[in-house]
């Protein structure tokens, strides 16, 4: 209850602060700003209208509309506190353990609404898997990290089948024939690069639709960061992933649509090699030159 | 520059202050600790034995079974005082006088008849034949013995006469008094008399009470925490519960006895003197600690683990249950056992439930009258016998040894979970 009371009064802080920092920009994006750029795909996995995020009266996330495609990276980049990890957050509904925080808009997840009331959060975040900031994996065996999903929605019926998962689990996540001998080893006890990867291999275990990734390398080694971003480009034949970073040439690297985050505003959206060759807001141009940031 | 120099005297002057008055500060308590231990040990260790003197026991028909009726019914009418007290005026023959009899037949205690029937229902076949025992002697004989009275005083200042130290250092000299492991203080229950008095009955009683206490805090308790921590919405009631529990842990604990009396005893009518009310007493007084506890291990469980239970779709009750519960449990069960030791220790609340009775019978369940470990220390030091003196002594040993292996194992509980994220 506390850490996410102090978790929401951090986000609150961190926003202030950006907008302290942020003052000179904000005149440019008013009531009425309108995001620059193709913000809808062909064949759209989550389409997200209009979307508004709050925290108590802190206005976080203001009217982004975006669409994230079937079987692409979208990088979402921008300063501190400028609410993309908020929004990253409200796409699997992670935000809903934070008190305070209200939801605005409507998220479709393959034309379903996840804000709808009926709708059951838990199976949700089985199809939206979350890959976080720090690696967390559970401090039991590697198996266990791995098979404590599928066990839970009982998507394994028996242990065979069990087993599978978690190889094939492991395998797309790279980490298979470093682990394969040492599954009953705690988690905690593999390298940073490795941990993250086990994570991945946590969230691929049941079998989501979306993987979303809140700055899965930030706490990596340049080596493991390498490692990491060369399996988001692997997963991205089976699955969708929007990744949160703070490093724009990982966004150039991995994505193929980045979304440019400021103040709550999505300012820019398009594709990859456009926003950085050619961005055609004024801000997103002074984030991508490192004029601010 | 040269200011610098000047004030940095002063600073390190100052730290050394503070440094001595902190080390003085520890040293001094130490030297507390160290004196209570010694007191206690010094007065205490002595009452682990116990004098006995070495009789020639005849086993007179006439005096156990005089129609020669065998039977255990029978054999407990038999008057067992009488073979002792025939074994003593054949020691000592010229003993004539009526009060100086009585004052011979103190030497021992009322305890060796009991043993004596207890060895002719052990085995029938030993009546009519005479054997040399080891009896348990008096009291005064054993402070005697052990050097707690001082043979210079004039002989009306002290509590043994003349005679008895005569008559007992004529049986030491023949080697026929001796110093015995004392297993009754263990076995025993409670007893007028300071050589038969044991902690047996309080031991149980205490035994019982904290399994009840254990039984109902620790659920009650961690079920409270979790609910309170994880589930509960932030609001004023919630807050009010919340104060309220850290104000329940500052009630003066004689306060749950009051409580515990009106509501257990005078309201739902449970015996009085019993460990069931003892233990739900102490439950009361318990359960905020160990909330606390629980509260303060769930909370150090990174909120991490949590959004990775979540993130792969873990509902909130299977995210606690299944992650937040197992790594919070080393730390609530070390704020349990700190509790436990707490009720263990605890007396005055004890004293309002009417667990403070003379009470000889060991007890066989939570209902039967008892007594508890603190509540006896306290009777015991209450009594004017100088053989209570150690035993008080060597109670509060054990009661100590008690609460220090619970405190180590909840320390090494500690160590031993500690996990590093």
């Amino acid at each position: 209850m506390t850490n996410t009371l102090a978790d929401a009064a951090r986000i609150t802080e961190e926003a202030k602060q950006a907008d302290a920092q942020g003052d000179s920009h904000k005149k440019a994006l008013g009531e009425d700003f309108r995001t620059v750029g193709r913000i809808r795909v062909d064949k759209p996995r989550m389409r997200c209208t209009e979307v508004n995020v709050f925290y108590g009266q802190n206005h976080a996330i203001k009217g982004v509309s975006l669409d994230i495609g079937a079987n692409e990276v979208i990088a979402m980049i921008g300063p501190s506190g400028c609410g993309k990890s908020t929004f990253l957050r409200s796409l699997n509904r992670m935000n809903d353990t934070i008190e305070g925080c209200r939801i605005e808009g409507e998220i479709l997840l393959d034309d379903q609404d996840i804000y709808d009331k009926k709708l059951d959060v838990v199976p949700l975040r089985a199809r939206v898997g979350m890959v976080f900031q720090k690696p967390n994996p559970f401090p039991k065996s590697i198996y266990e990290n791995i098979a404590y999903g599928p066990r839970i929605h009982g998507i394994a019926a028996t242990r065979t089948a069990l087993d599978e998962i978690v190889e094939t689990s492991l395998r797309k996540a790279g980490l298979w024939e470093e682990v394969k001998d040492r599954l009953d080893k705690p988690g905690t006890g593999l390298s940073g690069g490795q941990q993250q990867r086990l994570c991945i291999a946590r969230a691929i275990a049941v079998a989501p639709e979306v993987i979303l990734m809140d700055e899965p390398c930030s706490a990596l080694d340049p080596i493991a960061t390498a490692k990491v971003e060369e399996l988001i480009d692997e997963l991205r034949a089976n699955y969708t992933i929007a990744i949160v970073t703070h490093s724009m040439q990982q966004a150039a690297r991995v994505s193929q649509r980045t979304a440019y985050f400021h103040l709550g505003n999505l300012v820019e959206v398009g594709n990859t090699t456009q926003i950085f060759t050619n961005p055609r807001h004024k801000l997103t141009e002074d984030y991508i030159t490192g004029r601010f940031g | 520059m040269q200011a610098v120099q000047a004030s940095l005297k002063r600073r390190y002057a100052a730290e050394r202050r503070f440094r001595f008055l902190g080390l003085s500060a520890v040293v001094l308590g130490l030297v507390f600790v160290a004196i209570l231990f010694v007191t206690i040990i010094s007065n205490g260790y002595t009452a682990f034995t116990q004098t006995h003197i070495a009789l020639d026991i005849h086993f007179d028909p006439q005096q156990i079974a005089p129609n020669g009726d065998t039977s255990p019914a029978a054999l407990s009418k038999g008057n067992y005082a009488a073979l002792v007290k025939q074994a003593l005026r054949e020691e000592f023959p010229e003993v004539t006088g009526r009060n100086d009899k009585r004052q011979l037949y103190r030497l021992m205690s009322s305890g060796a008849a009991f043993d004596l029937l207890n060895r002719v229902k052990a085995d029938p076949s030993i009546i009519g034949t005479t054997q040399r025992l080891w009896l348990v002697a008096d009291d005064d004989v054993d402070m005697l013995v052990k050097g707690h009275f001082d043979r210079d005083l004039p002989e009306s200042d002290r509590r043994v006469k003349n005679e008895t130290i005569a008559w007992v250092d004529k049986l030491a000299t023949e080697g026929r008094v001796k110093q015995q492991f004392n297993t009754a203080f263990f076995t025993h229950g409670d007893s007028r008399e300071p050589e038969l008095a044991g902690i047996g009955g309080a031991v149980a009683g205490s035994f019982y009470m904290l399994l009840v206490t254990v039984a109902l805090s620790f659920p009650i308790g961690v079920a409270a925490a979790i609910y309170l921590e994880e589930f509960a919405p932030t609001n004023r009631w919630t807050d009010l519960i919340e104060v309220n529990i850290n104000n329940l842990a500052a009630v003066p604990s004689i306060v749950f006895g009051l409580l515990g009396l009106a509501v257990f005893i005078n309201f739902f009518g449970l015996p009085r003197s019993a460990p069931l009310v003892g233990g739900l007493v102490l439950t009361l007084m318990t359960l905020p600690t160990i909330i606390i506890a629980s509260r303060a291990a769930l909370k150090s469980v990174p909120p991490s683990i949590r959004e990775a239970a979540l993130g792969i779709g873990a509902s909130k009750t299977q995210m606690v249950f299944h992650h937040v519960l197992p790594l919070a449990m080393p730390g609530m069960l070390t704020g349990t056992i700190i509790g436990m030791a707490q009720a263990l220790g605890e007396s005055a609340p004890l004293l309002m439930i009417g667990m403070v009775a003379f009470i000889v019978d060991i007890p066989g369940g939570p209902t039967d009258p008892a007594t508890a470990l603190p509540v006896q220390i306290f009777l015991w030091a209450d009594s004017p016998e100088r053989g209570f003196v150690e035993r008080t002594s060597a109670a509060i040993m054990v009661l100590l040894a008690f609460l220090i292996s619970m405190n180590a194992l909840a320390v090494y509980l500690r160590k031993k979970f500690e996990r590093r994220w």
